[in-house]
């Protein structure tokens, strides 16, 4: 048990200097593992941000109930007693145009063309926070309040929302595809720079099988090559994902704080981080699987 | 221990390198295969070591048939062999120490142990000054040395050698002789092939197979030197 522990921890510190040797072959190679591996890693975390954000905006849908700007104080209180009737909402607020002018200023930066408005443009507004149903339900909702007197237009907030996650949905089958694709890239790479391996071992891996080495001990070094060099190609790809979600979130913050929320890109969680390198440690020792079990037999000794 | 029975050996093409070949070596026997190069000598040894397989007749090493040997146990028939190449098969990207730790690390030793073996085998071939030297920068006779050191460092009980003095001057060659008789005297099997009488001559009753064009034409169990 300890011999064979000792004999893998050596054809792994073997794999590991060939890999490095020469040294810019390898970080080449690394790298452009990494990169393939980053584009569907990143975007897979972009998704996954996207679908959290749909799913707390589609979780609570809001009505914005703009009224008309010709109403008066009676109206508006009529508004409310109608509204307040009816048993499909749960939660109802009232913004009055001042304050909504007021929300706008401090949000967006744009006092200054704000305070050169003669009147304030803003309509005064209900937000109707309506029991949770379907989509159809809340579209239901949306019309029977709109029909309503002195309500210039009711919108349902979530409704883009409901289209993004159709959206979204689509994107997630194109990451998949791309990831696939890449996975057979990646495959193709770790089988071609075996075969280079094999090439450059030829007379190492002759003058062994000539001596007693088995398949095994012969194909062990370059599983070893396929499988490190993939979990590197791994790593890389955490870190360029990683770095840039961080270097993205700053402005990402400033474009958020725009809209008036906080929205900031969540880093690769370590789950995901742990089957990404899992999976790359196993597709490259697939690629090398692959190359040795179609060239090694092509050695034989004379 | 290794018995030859009508063996035929044709390469494709259909060169005929060895025909009916039948003879017995029995254990710890020096045995000496001459004859002139293109006779089958190789092609001989290449079938002892399953490197080549027999078209017909059998080939049996240790008792075990190695024409109809399957693949996957072939390592283990060779580490049981101990083969001096004819061009060395030296690997070049190691210093002369790592190339002698090859087999031992093939057969899983561990390293302490390795280390003591491989530095016993160089000292034996007379080596040991050299084992952090790259295998180029060695003399011809060095280089043969060291094909010996990595050959016998596994303790095989059956010696190979193909043409062990082939480009070597007559003291290196009879340096290599000793070691080989010294091999001899602690009952490991040899078979060595030759073109050269002369290493013969050194031998005052050995074992000699006769090969010609593919056939054996003298099986002595002694023969006194040409």
């Amino acid at each position: 048990m300890k011999r064979l522990l000792t004999q893998h921890l050596r054809v792994m510190r073997v794999a590991f200097t060939r890999i490095f040797n020469p040294p810019l072959a390898g970080l080449l190679n690394t790298l452009v593992i990494g990169i393939a591996l980053s584009l569907p890693a990143g975007m897979y975390v972009l998704l996954q941000n996207a679908q959290g954000l749909v799913l707390q905006l589609s979780g609570t849908p809001q009505i914005s109930v703009f009224m008309s700007m010709d109403s008066r104080a009676d109206d508006i209180e009529t508004l409310r007693k109608s509204l307040a009737q009816n048993s499909a909402i749960e939660h109802l607020e009232f913004v009055p145009k001042d304050q909504a002018l007021q929300q706008l200023k401090q949000s967006t930066g744009l006092a200054d063309v704000i305070g050169g408005l003669e009147k304030n443009p803003l309509p005064d507004a209900y937000i109707v926070r309506p029991k949770s149903g379907t989509a159809q339900v809340l579209d239901n909702l949306r019309t029977e309040i709109a029909k309503l007197p002195k309500v210039e237009l009711a919108q349902l907030d979530s409704a883009w929302a409901y289209k993004l996650e159709a959206l979204l949905k689509f994107a997630n089958l194109a990451v998949l595809i791309l990831a696939s694709l890449l996975s057979l890239a990646l495959i193709a790479i770790t089988f071609n720079t075996i075969r280079l391996q094999i090439l450059t071992q030829r007379d190492e891996i002759e003058v062994s099988k000539l001596i007693g080495a088995s398949d095994g001990f012969i194909r062990r070094p370059f599983l070893y090559f396929g499988a490190l060099q993939g979990l590197l190609g791994g790593c890389t790809a955490y870190g360029i994902v990683s770095i840039s979600l961080l270097l993205l979130n700053h402005p990402l913050a400033n474009l958020s704080q725009l809209y008036a929320s906080q929205f900031a890109l969540n880093p690769l969680g370590l789950a995901d981080g742990l089957s990404l390198l899992l999976f790359s440690l196993y597709l490259g020792w697939l690629g090398a699987w692959l190359s040795v079990a179609r060239h090694l037999n092509q050695i034989e000794p004379h | 221990m290794i018995s030859f029975s009508q063996v035929h050996k044709r390469y494709p093409g259909g060169y005929e390198a060895l025909c009916n070949v039948t003879f017995e070596i029995a254990q710890g026997e020096m045995a000496f295969l001459t004859g002139h190069s293109g006779a089958g000598k190789s092609t001989l040894l290449k079938l002892v070591a399953g490197i080549e397989r027999p078209n017909s007749g059998s080939v049996l090493v240790n008792n075990q048939n190695v024409g109809v040997l399957k693949s996957s146990a072939l390592p283990y028939l060779r580490r049981n062999l101990g083969i001096i190449f004819q061009d060395h098969k030296l690997l070049f990207d190691r210093n002369v120490f790592d190339n002698v730790m090859l087999p031992l690390q093939i057969g899983g030793f561990d390293h302490k142990e390795s280390a003591q073996r491989v530095r016993a085998a160089l000292d034996k071939v007379g080596l040991l000054k050299r084992e952090k030297a790259n295998p180029i920068a060695l003399s011809g006779g060095e280089q043969q040395r060291l094909c010996i050191a990595r050959a016998i460092v596994n303790r095989p009980t059956i010696l190979l050698a193909d043409e062990p003095t082939g480009n070597l001057d007559a003291d290196y060659a009879s340096d290599i002789m000793a070691i080989f008789k010294s091999f001899h005297q602690v009952g490991v099997t040899l078979l060595i092939s030759t073109h050269d009488a002369g290493v013969l001559q050194s031998h005052d009753k050995v074992r000699v197979l006769n090969l010609k064009q593919g056939v054996l034409q003298s099986n002595l169990a002694t023969q006194t030197p040409l």
